[in-house]
């Protein structure tokens, strides 16, 4: 790969992970404290209590800080495509453009509509009408976040695509294909789950906060219920669509998931790994023991991978050197190939692009024909072509494997700690345990960290592609000036942070101010 | 028209109305200005659409960048 620019790449990936981190941050406490306040105000419509009103209109005004700050960090991911991403936006053509138009409309149809309704509408429209926004308003961002995401699990796993060699193009031949890919629809699920369960988390750490401060008693402590119980279900489902998640890694991308457990030597029964530390600089094709510690559950990784606690699951030195069983898309069982193997017919595939082309300038309708026939033959193996090291296909270890296992272990804490904060409300101590109280607040940084490595897992796991085996990064980037992106970086930083510091000073001056008027 | 005027009412009051809302929006302006109005136009363009005219002249640039790499 020395002919690529690789400071280029890598300042363009960090561009990229950059803005995507940062407009994280904002947009899962959108998603799901959007239905908190829904839930809220459906209690105040059905039971008239001024209280549950009051209750609805402050996590309502946060909500509008997040959503203001947030709002539109999304697009500047969009300026990236058409300038550092601009081989890769051409190559995904359609399939991509196709839902973020789609998240457009919607996301300008119904959020914008209904937000004006949502926070101008109180006493001007009916109560009725103005919960039917409240939750449109849910319902929108998170229809938005579908689209988002249906784009993103097409990259994990492209489905519903040919590829077009005239206009170098993928293109859509089945929408529902796309829409309905079981990696998509894991992901969704999935995502904006992790985003209900921090908003949870968010609103029970600000009511611990008033209890600690002894203000807005009956405020915190209804806030509590509503979130607890929302964050409890929906923790829950956030595991249950993680397994999910993680059943479609082990299927479509295997290396991401032996980068996930830190699993080199592919073995039948695989254990899951419950708690390790990875042997630093260790290396796909050396003898040493890939952890210094673990803690792991036998068989456990087989079964979740394979719904067989006997499964093979494939190890990165396996997924090198192939020459393992699986079954593929398809239900046929195949061996796999080696990395070199892949690279080879990715090489085939590239040229075989490069004949069509020059066969069909010069009219040579035979010839285009049999050039075809070999893109097609090897055009799943296309983006290997660009790698010339099987190590290549290796993603950063450590990184994935570290972050997967704080996000599952922080999953599992969030279920443990709803379930802690609905045993204390039921049995009245809630109040009375200063340290529940505080531990409330640290919970709050937490719910971010899943989140964001959440995305990490997602993102390094998958590398080298962007397009799992289509496309790898080093082949999606534009050939820019790197230092411009090293301009640009610096600049987003600079514009983020700053974003970053509005909300949370205009949050924490929002809660200290807490709701208007009245209140016990 | 009436329709119209409440709808124009409806949010002239609405923003009246706003106290932390006047700051957020003023956050929202100066982020959308320098979004679109310096960082769109100075710092991302298109790139293809910059350079070429044509969807295919686009298809034959993509074509040689993908197929060219591996050749080097």
């Amino acid at each position: 790969m020395e002919h690529f620019d690789l400071s280029l790449v890598n300042w363009s990936r960090a561009q990229f992970a950059l803005t995507a981190m940062y407009h994280w941050v904002f947009v899962p406490l959108t998603l799901g404290l959007a239905f908190i306040i829904a839930f809220m105000e459906t209690l105040y419509v059905k039971t008239g209590d001024e209280e549950w009103k009051r209750i609805t209109k402050f996590w309502m005004t946060l909500f509008g800080i997040n959503f203001a700050i947030g709002v539109a960090t999304g697009i500047i991911l969009e300026f990236e495509f058409g300038t550092n991403w601009s081989n890769y936006s051409w190559f995904v053509g359609d399939i991509f453009g196709a839902p973020l138009a789609i998240e457009g409309i919607m996301a300008f149809f119904m959020e914008s509509t209904f937000i004006a309704v949502m926070f101008f509408g109180w006493n001007k429209v009916s109560k009725k009408f103005h919960l039917v926004s409240t939750w449109l308003v849910a319902v929108g961002a998170n229809l938005s976040a579908l689209w988002i995401l249906v784009a993103n699990g097409w990259m994990q796993y492209p489905a519903g695509m040919y590829f077009n060699p005239d206009t170098a193009r993928n293109e859509m031949h089945n929408f529902w294909e796309v829409l309905f890919s079981p990696v998509a629809i894991n992901k969704f699920l999935h995502t904006i789950t992790s985003g209900y369960v921090l908003a949870a988390i968010f609103v029970i750490g600000v009511s611990a906060w008033y209890l600690l401060k002894g203000r807005n008693i009956l405020l915190a402590k209804r806030s509590i219920i509503v979130a607890a119980v929302f964050g409890l279900v929906t923790s829950i489902f956030l595991a249950l669509t993680g397994d999910g998640s993680a059943y479609q890694v082990a299927q479509k991308q295997p290396m991401k998931l032996a980068a996930m457990e830190g699993l080199y030597e592919g073995q039948e029964g695989a254990p899951l790994v419950v708690v390790g530390a990875l042997t630093p600089g260790k290396q796909h094709d050396d003898d040493k023991d890939p952890y210094i510690f673990r803690i792991q559950i036998p068989k456990m990784l087989s079964f979740l991978g394979y719904r067989s606690g006997d499964a093979f699951v494939p190890g990165v030195k396996d997924i090198v050197e192939g020459g393992y069983t699986y079954v593929d898309k398809n239900g046929v069982e195949k061996v796999a190939l080696s990395a070199e193997q892949k690279i080879e017919r990715g090489k085939i595939a590239i040229k075989a692009l490069a004949d069509y082309t020059a066969a069909k300038d010069a009219n040579d309708t035979a010839a285009v024909a049999y050039y075809r026939a070999i893109l097609n033959d090897n055009f799943e193996y296309f983006g290997y072509g660009y790698l010339n090291n099987p190590k290549s296909i290796i993603p950063n270890v450590p990184l994935t494997f570290y972050s997967f296992h704080i996000m599952v272990a922080l999953g599992f804490l969030f279920i443990g700690f709803f379930m802690l904060i609905l045993y204390l409300v039921y049995f009245r101590q809630f109040k009375i345990n200063k340290w529940i109280l505080r531990l409330s607040i640290l919970m709050i940084p937490l719910a971010y960290i899943a989140s964001q490595t959440g995305w990490i897992v997602a993102e390094v796991g998958r590398q080298p592609w962007v397009i799992q085996d289509i496309l790898p990064t080093v082949a999606a980037v534009s050939r820019i000036d790197s230092s411009a992106v090293q301009i640009t970086f610096f600049l987003f930083f600079t514009i983020f942070t700053a974003l970053l510091i509005a909300e949370l000073r205009i949050m924490f001056k929002q809660i200290k101010i807490g709701p208007k008027e009245g209140g016990k | 028209m009436d329709m119209i005027k409440r709808i124009f009412r409806f949010y002239y009051e609405g923003f009246k109305s706003m106290t932390i809302g006047k700051t957020l929006w003023i956050i929202i302006l100066i982020k959308l200005f320098v979004m679109f109005a310096v960082l769109k136009i100075f710092f991302f363009p298109n790139i293809l659409k910059r350079n070429f005219k044509t969807d295919e002249e686009r298809s034959n640039y993509v074509i040689e960048q993908l197929t060219n790499n591996p050749k080097k």
